[in-house]
């Protein structure tokens, strides 16, 4: 019987940790913002039923980077944990929190066991407060750690460069399109620092809206509302955002 | 659901162990939920007593919900086992709603109440029934519609108007002579308080209008716009309108002969 080539666990674990890497840098980034009356989720992508974003529960919403059929199944699960919850508890008992705490253990699990290849994805949890400083981001990379963000994050291929471009020019209480435009100006940056169109159809975007009426916050903003956002400036589109409810 | 009996089977109405009954269980018993529709919608209301054997168990009770965006459940019956079972329902269409990313049909809605009703059968046997009215707006069809069900989970589509709990032959025969095909929203809603005020006149277990305490019935309206309960304001409005006319004339509007 062969004796296994010795690999040491740090090795094997940079070698995976390298291998996820490797796979969410080939998707669309994307990336998800605050502004004064909720949480914005803009991403590029493609397809019109193939979604990025999506609503988890009441005030939850959830985006991914990565493989599809991967980040789906984390989807999946985490529609069930927080439906789950909410009719054996309250409604009020689902929290971004113990979300992100699944997903962490999960990716976590999946990552450090040998048996299965590492989840070429990368999660970011959301939740809407009454107020913005009740506002939670929790991004999670592949490897099952938490890292709780302010403010603006980004995720997938280029998200370093991306998010070091948001860090510098968000702020607190931009309104929806403003935070729009700047999302749209940040994915539309290329790695070598040259600019390209993104057009409106090939944008994903959702929002987790605090002032709509129902219990469930989030929704998705699509074809004449999208375009009607991306051409406002700045000061209209208080009123607009408000009309469409 | 599928994944609730297979972790959870606990959680689920019917997989639960019965004890043996002895004697009637006196449980709250919600009555009177009627249904009409009219073009560009539905109305689905509800009185709000709740009954126990020959005493009113609670005055204010509500038996109208919202099963989602386009629907509403009304429930008559055992109202601890229906309230649980309109939770479950809601459930299940926002999860259907949230994992495929699409709504379930109207049809699909109401077969799926008709399991759930099915599955209470043990209970139903038991006299702990649950006997639900479900009302929707049918997104692909254009139209409201109505199906109503019996003990067994058996599911009928209903045409134009319908009732269900022990006032139900009072309102229904209230609801024959008052229906039109071309009523609109406010008539529509008219029509289902005169069609409950006759069943509170007649069946003791619905509760009429109660001008003292300022209770007056559930009335929802689905609509291509969604779900809308009317606020508290309209409602007592409807109700107050009702009940001056009857103080002239206690059984309502005259139907023609011929």
């Amino acid at each position: 019987m062969s004796t296994p080539f010795y690999v040491s666990p740090q090795q094997a674990m940079a070698d995976r940790a390298e291998y996820a890497r490797k796979g969410i840098a080939r998707g669309r980034s994307l990336v998800v913002l605050q502004y004064a009356d909720g949480i914005v989720f803009v991403g590029e992508n493609p397809s019109r039923a193939l979604h990025k974003f999506s609503e988890i529960y009441d005030r939850i919403g959830f985006a991914a980077a990565g493989k599809y059929n991967e980040y789906e199944n984390l989807r999946i699960g985490g529609v069930r944990y927080a439906d789950l919850r909410g009719y054996t508890y309250d409604r009020d008992d689902v929290t971004a929190r113990g979300l992100a705490n699944v997903y962490a253990q999960t990716l976590g699990t999946i990552f450090s066991s040998a048996a299965e290849k590492p989840y070429e994805v990368e999660l970011v949890v959301a939740e809407v407060g009454e107020t913005p400083d009740g506002d939670q981001i929790y991004r999670l990379p592949h490897d099952g750690s938490i890292v709780d963000e302010h403010g603006s994050v980004a995720v997938g291929g280029n998200a370093e460069q991306i998010s070091g471009f948001l860090d510098q020019r968000h702020r607190d209480g931009m309104s929806l399109a403003e935070a729009l435009k700047l999302a749209v100006q940040a994915l539309s940056r290329d790695t070598n620092g040259s600019e390209r169109e993104i057009p409106a159809e090939r944008l994903e975007v959702a929002v987790l809206d605090r002032t709509r009426p129902q219990k469930r916050k989030f929704k998705r903003i699509v074809g004449r509302q999208l375009g009607r956002l991306l051409e406002a400036d700045g000061a209209g589109t208080e009123a607009e955002t408000s009309e469409d409810e | 659901m599928d994944f609730l009996s297979e972790h959870q089977p606990e959680l689920l109405p019917g997989k639960r162990q019965l004890p043996p009954a002895q004697g009637v269980l006196e449980a709250p018993h919600g009555t009177t939920i009627v249904a009409v529709t009219f073009p560009g919608g539905v109305v689905l209301a509800g009185d709000r007593r709740a009954t126990m054997g020959n005493v009113i168990a609670q005055r204010d009770i509500e038996k109208v919900f919202p099963a989602d965006e386009y629907s509403a459940v009304g429930i008559a019956g055992t109202a601890g086992l229906a309230v649980e079972m309109v939770k479950l329902f809601q459930l299940e269409l926002e999860h259907f709603e949230k994992v495929e990313g699409a709504q379930l049909s109207l049809e699909g809605k109401a077969n799926r109440l008709s399991t759930m009703i099915r599955s209470n059968l043990g209970m139903a046997m038991q006299g702990l029934a649950v006997v639900p009215l479900f009302a929707g707006y049918d997104v692909d069809r254009e139209r409201g519609r109505i199906f109503s069900y019996d003990v067994t989970g058996g599911r009928s589509e209903e045409h134009n108007f319908a009732a269900t709990g022990s006032g139900s032959i009072f309102a229904r025969g209230a609801m024959k002579k008052l229906f039109r095909d071309d009523l609109t929203e406010e008539q529509a809603t008219t029509l289902v308080v005169q069609a409950l005020y006759d069943a509170a006149d007649d069946d003791s277990a619905t509760g009429g209008p109660d001008v003292a305490r300022r209770i007056y019935p559930i009335i929802t309206v689905i609509t291509e716009d969604g779900f809308r309960r009317l606020t508290e304001e309209e409602s007592s409005q409807l109700a107050r309108a009702v009940l001056q006319k009857r103080l002239e004339e206690p059984d309502g509007p005259k139907a023609a002969l011929l």
